[in-house]
């Protein structure tokens, strides 16, 4: 079969039946390209996984892009996207066509009021996970409680402060490498 | 019109950029861009958006990009029709970093991951995406979605839902869409 429906097919099926995002996903896509579909070897699927993680954006979508990319060059790689998006896109189109007047009803309201708390607490939890895994510790804590306070009380973008924390290690690799001199 | 599309696509092709570190620090990203700097939606109407995003397939990224830009232009007085457009616009746009980037450096990446400069830059920036996370949450901590002291009921039921949600993830590590469905069903019974 025509390798473009076939890689579009897997990446819709990948787009479709995971929910959570991320790291959820990676089990799915990996059953798909490596085992059942042996586009790569478990090996590549495991320095693809680490650099679409190193890049910016959804992983995803950047673990797409490369795969497609390895298959069939440029529209490879817009395939493999289009496959992974549009299922999200399509549902959450709907959702958002028929949310507005959904949200009117009472019902409707009330449960959304019991889940927004949770929600809140879903968020909250992983800072703590990753805190663990990023080796948080004495001497950097002070990043994230810096970065934290700017966004929550100054209204700092987000954006600036990636690009700061980016310039500060970038620096402070310079630094270290001129004292070892 | 122009105007707005034109926005949409400059702010989710930013997110796109800087969205380093996974779909929890995009969440802050787009709260900040979404909802601090151009209201195109409330904290209100953003939490329910990360909730639908939870239940639903498919990364947050793709998920809030495509309600964003439907509902910024149909809430800016424009049709259903364009507010497809606005959806697509969005979407794009925050794919499009990744495209960009993917195609330009994938040759050379494997190389520069364990590049010096490349390893500093992610020294810097690992404790700052989990400050963008916990500043997610703060934010999300506010009257829009617990109520205040004026309506305790709704206030402490609240608190009780974040609490118990808290536990059961970070303690039980129960699946997050059992827990946001229980939580709707309390929020069915109780509000």
């Amino acid at each position: 079969m025509n390798i473009y429906w076939e890689s579009f097919k897997t990446f819709t099926r990948i787009g479709m039946f995971t929910i959570g995002g991320g790291y959820a996903m990676l089990p799915l896509i990996e059953a798909e390209v490596v085992d059942k579909k042996k586009w790569i070897d478990k090996e590549e699927f495991v320095d693809l996984v680490a650099i679409a993680q190193s890049c910016p954006g959804i992983l995803a979508v950047n673990i797409s892009i490369f795969l497609g990319y390895k298959l069939k060059g440029v529209p490879g790689s817009i395939i493999c996207t289009l496959g992974t998006i549009l299922p999200s896109f399509l549902i959450i189109l709907l959702i958002a066509l028929f949310f507005q007047t959904f949200r009117e009803n009472k019902t409707v309201q009330s449960i959304f009021l019991g889940i927004r708390p949770a929600v809140v607490a879903l968020i909250a939890a992983p800072t703590f996970k990753m805190a663990k895994s990023a080796k948080i510790g004495w001497t950097n804590i002070w990043i994230p409680v810096v970065s934290a306070l700017l966004i929550w009380q100054m209204e700092v973008s987000p954006v600036y402060i990636i690009i700061l924390a980016g310039l500060f290690g970038f620096l402070y690799g310079k630094l270290v490498e001129q004292n070892d001199k | 019109m122009i105007v707005l599309l034109l926005k949409l696509f400059y702010t989710f092709f930013k997110i796109g950029l800087f969205g380093f570190g996974g779909g929890y620090a995009m969440i802050s990203m787009i709260q900040g861009e979404v909802v601090t700097r151009y209201n195109w939606l409330t904290m209100g109407q953003f939490t329910d958006i990360v909730a639908i995003s939870q239940m639903t397939p498919g990364p947050i990224g793709i998920n809030s990009a495509t309600y964003v830009g439907y509902t910024s232009l149909v809430n800016a007085g424009y049709s259903h029709a364009m507010g497809i457009v606005g959806s697509a616009t969005a979407t794009f746009a925050v794919v499009l970093p990744s495209f960009i980037l993917m195609l330009l450096i994938s040759k050379f990446l494997l190389k520069f991951k364990n590049h010096p400069v490349v390893e500093n830059i992610f020294l810097g920036l690992r404790p700052a995406v989990i400050g963008l996370i916990a500043a997610a949450a703060l934010l999300l901590l506010n009257r829009e979605n617990f109520g205040t002291s004026d309506t305790p009921w709704q206030f402490y039921i609240s608190i009780f839902i974040f609490v118990t949600t808290f536990i059961g993830t970070y303690v039980y590590k129960i699946n997050p869409i059992l827990l946001i469905c229980s939580a709707g069903i309390a929020g069915f019974l109780l509000f």
